[in-house]
C-alpha cells in the first residue's frame, strides 16, 4: 500500500491513546497514588474516613498550589527556591495588617503584593541582569524570610482584627464538604491547565524552557516572560501563605520552612523536567498528592515519621529513573 | 532574471582587522549562490552584514534595486531576509507546527479570550511541508525528527514569512548522507519558488549539486564569483587555499 505525501503529513502519531497515556510519567505516578489509596483503605480503617480524607486533601492543597507555580518556573528552564520564604512573608503581612485593623481584602492585597514584589525582584535579577536562578532565589529565600522576621519581630500573631472569623473561614472552612484550600487549588489548576495549553504565554514558557536561544531569535519577549513566570510562582506562594494562616489560626515565622524542597519534589515527581521545557499542571497536583498520601499512610500504619524522608526521596528518584529507562528504550 | 540582492564594495573592519574588503556580488531571483571559504575567510561576517547583525563599514547593499541599511536583524527580516541558523533554533519539546509558528502563533477568538489556533497551525504547517515535499508531520515533536525533517521545519519558517532571500549556514554539516539529499531538495524547492538562497558550506559536493553560482572568499577578499558550470571542485579548492589566486 502506498501513501501519498499528503497522507503521510496528515497522519498524527502512530500510537493509540492508551500507549500515549502510558508513556507519560504522570500516569504512573497517578497509578501509584491511586493504588496506595486503595491499599490503605483496605489495610486500615482510618484512611477512608471522612475526617482523614478531609485532612489529606487540605494538607496537600497548599503544596499543590505552589507546585503549579514551581512547575511553570521549571518548565521555563528556571528554579525558584524562594517560595517557602514568600509563603511566610505573605502570611506575616496578612497577619500583621489584619491585626492592625485592616479589612481582609486590603490585607490580602498587601500580602499578595509583597509576594509579587519578591517575584518581580527575582525576575529582574534573572532575566535582565542575567544571574543564575538558583543563586538569585537562594539569596531571596534568605532575604524574604528575614523580612518576615523583621516585620513580625518574631512574635506569633493570632489576633486578626475585625475580619478574624472570615480569615479562619477562608483557610480552614469548607463549602459542600470541600475544604477551601482544595477549592482554590481546583480553580487554579483548571485555569492554568488552560493557560499552559491554549495561550501564547503558555506556549512561550515551554519554548523558553526548550531552547531559550530559539525563543530569543524568533522574537519572543523572553525577559518579560521570565519576569512574569517568577511573579506567578511568587503569587501562588502568596495565596498559599494566606490560606495557611487561616487554616492554622496563627502566624509563626517558621511557616513554610523547607517547603520549597517539598514543592520541587512534587513538581519533579509529577514529570517536570529540571532541564526545562516539560511539566504539566496535572502532574504537579498528582505529585503533591502522592507525597501527602505517603506521609499520611506512614502515620496511619504506625511507622515512625523518621521514615518519611526515605520514602519521599525514593519516590523522587524512582519517578525520574522510570522516565530515563523509558527514554533509553526509545519509546519516546 | 531579475536582480534580487546586490552588494557593491562592501567592507567591514573591526578596529585594525579587515574582516571583509571591497566585496561586490549580485544574485538573481530564484538563484542559489554557494558561498565558500576557509574558516576566518569572512563568510560569517558577510552573512551577518546581509542579515543585519553587523553594519558594513563601507559599501552598499541593494535589495530588489533599493538601497538598504539594516541596523538590526529585525529590519532585515522585515525586508524579507531570513537566516536558517546552523543549530536551527528549534525547540525540541514542541511540535513541528508550534516551531514553525514560534513567536507568531495563530490565534482565534474564544469567548472573550484569544487562544492559540492549533488546528489552523497544523493545517498551514502541513501545507508548507507539502510544498517542500518533506514527509514531516506537523503534530510530531521535533525531538523525534531526523536531521532532514528538522531542516524542513526551519525552512518552513522562512516560507511562512514570505522571505525573498534565505541565508543557510552549513545546513548539511551534521547530518547523514540520505538526509543531505533531502536538504538539497529543500533548497531546490525554495529556488523553484523564486527565493534566492545563499548557501554557506564547507562541503564541496553539496555546493556543486545545488548552486547556480559560486563565490569564494579568502582573507576577506572575494577571489571568485562565477557560474558553477564554469568551475570545478579542484579550482574552488585551489581558490580557498590560495593555490590559485583568483578566477
Amino acid at each position: 500500500m502506498t501513501t501519498t505525501l499528503e497522507q503521510a503529513i496528515d497522519q498524527s502519531q502512530h500510537r493509540s491513546l492508551l500507549s500515549r497515556i502510558m508513556s507519560v510519567q504522570v500516569f504512573w505516578v497517578f497509578l501509584a497514588a491511586a493504588l496506595a489509596c486503595i491499599a490503605l483503605s483496605i489495610i486500615t480503617d482510618t484512611f477512608a474516613t471522612e475526617r482523614n480524607l478531609f485532612n489529606v486533601t487540605r494538607n496537600f492543597a497548599f503544596v499543590a498550589i505552589i507546585a503549579i507555580g514551581m512547575t511553570t518556573v521549571i518548565a521555563s528552564g528556571g528554579i525558584d527556591l524562594s517560595v517557602g520564604a514568600s509563603v511566610v512573608l505573605s502570611a506575616v503581612v496578612v497577619g500583621a495588617t489584619m491585626e492592625a485593623g485592616y479589612p481582609i481584602w486590603a490585607a490580602a492585597m498587601f500580602a499578595i503584593g509583597a509576594a509579587l514584589l519578591v517575584g518581580l525582584v527575582n525576575g529582574i535579577l534573572i532575566a535582565v541582569v542575567g544571574m543564575p536562578p538558583f543563586v538569585v532565589t537562594l539569596g531571596m529565600l534568605s532575604f524574604a524570610r528575614s523580612m518576615a522576621l523583621v516585620l513580625s519581630n518574631n512574635k506569633m500573631i493570632y489576633q486578626f482584627g475585625p475580619d478574624h472569623e472570615i480569615l479562619l473561614w477562608i483557610g480552614g472552612g469548607s463549602t459542600f464538604g470541600i475544604p477551601h484550600p482544595l477549592i482554590a487549588l481546583i480553580i487554579l489548576a483548571i485555569i492554568m491547565s488552560f493557560v499552559f495549553k491554549w495561550t501564547r504565554w503558555g506556549q512561550h514558557v515551554f519554548a523558553i524552557g526548550g531552547n531559550e536561544n530559539a525563543a530569543v531569535m524568533t522574537g519572543i519577549p523572553v525577559r518579560g516572560m521570565k519576569i512574569s513566570v517568577y511573579m506567578f510562582s511568587a503569587f501562588t506562594a502568596g495565596v498559599a501563605g494566606i490560606l495557611m494562616v487561616g487554616w492554622l489560626g496563627s502566624v509563626t515565622t517558621n511557616l513554610g520552612t523547607a517547603m520549597e524542597l517539598t514543592v520541587i519534589a512534587a513538581a519533579v515527581i509529577g514529570g517536570a523536567n529540571l532541564a526545562g521545557g516539560e511539566g504539566t499542571v496535572f502532574g504537579a497536583v498528582v505529585g503533591a498528592l502522592l507525597i501527602e498520601v505517603i506521609r499520611n499512610s506512614l502515620i496511619l500504619l504506625g511507622i515512625s515519621t523518621f521514615w518519611q524522608g526515605a520514602f519521599i526521596g525514593s519516590f523522587i528518584i524512582i519517578a525520574v529513573a522510570f522516565d530515563r529507562i523509558r527514554r533509553l528504550r526509545g519509546q519516546d | 532574471m531579475a536582480e534580487r540582492l546586490k552588494l557593491t564594495g562592501v567592507s567591514k573592519h573591526f578596529g585594525a582587522i579587515r574582516a571583509l574588503n571591497d566585496v561586490s556580488l549580485s544574485i538573481g531571483e530564484g538563484e542559489v549562490l554557494g558561498l565558500m571559504g576557509d574558516n576566518g575567510a569572512g563568510k560569517s561576517t558577510l552573512v551577518k552584514i546581509i542579515a543585519g547583525n553587523f553594519r558594513a563599514s563601507g559599501g552598499e547593499i541593494r535589495l530588489d534595486g533599493e538601497p538598504r541599511d539594516f541596523h538590526h536583524p529585525k529590519d532585515a527580516q522585515r525586508a524579507g531576509i531570513e537566516i536558517v541558523y546552523q543549530d536551527l533554533a528549534l525547540c525540541d519539546n514542541l511540535t513541528a507546527a508550534s516551531n514553525v509558528y514560534l513567536g507568531r502563533e495563530l490565534r482565534r477568538q474564544f469567548g472573550p479570550l484569544r487562544i492559540v489556533d492549533y488546528k489552523a497551525m497544523h493545517r498551514r504547517a502541513g501545507e508548507l511541508f507539502a510544498q517542500l515535499k518533506s514527509e514531516t508531520r506537523p503534530r510530531d515533536l521535533v525531538r523525534k525528527m531526523s536531521g532532514g525533517q528538522r531542516q524542513a521545519v526551519a525552512i518552513a519558517r522562512t516560507l511562512l514569512s514570505d522571505a525573498k532571500v534565505v541565508l543557510m549556514d552549513e545546513p548539511t554539516a551534521a547530518i547523514s548522507v540520505r538526509q543531505v539529499a533531502e536538504v538539497l531538495d529543500l533548497i531546490r524547492r525554495l529556488r523553484d519558488r523564486g527565493i534566492t538562497v545563499i548557501l554557506i558550506s564547507h562541503r564541496m559536493p553539496d555546493v556543486f549539486a545545488v548552486s547556480d553560482k559560486i563565490a569564494v572568499l579568502r582573507r576577506g577578499e572575494l577571489v571568485a564569483n562565477k557560474a558553477t558550470r564554469d568551475s570545478s571542485p579542484e579550482e574552488v579548492t585551489g581558490l580557498i587555499t590560495g593555490a590559485i589566486l583568483a578566477a
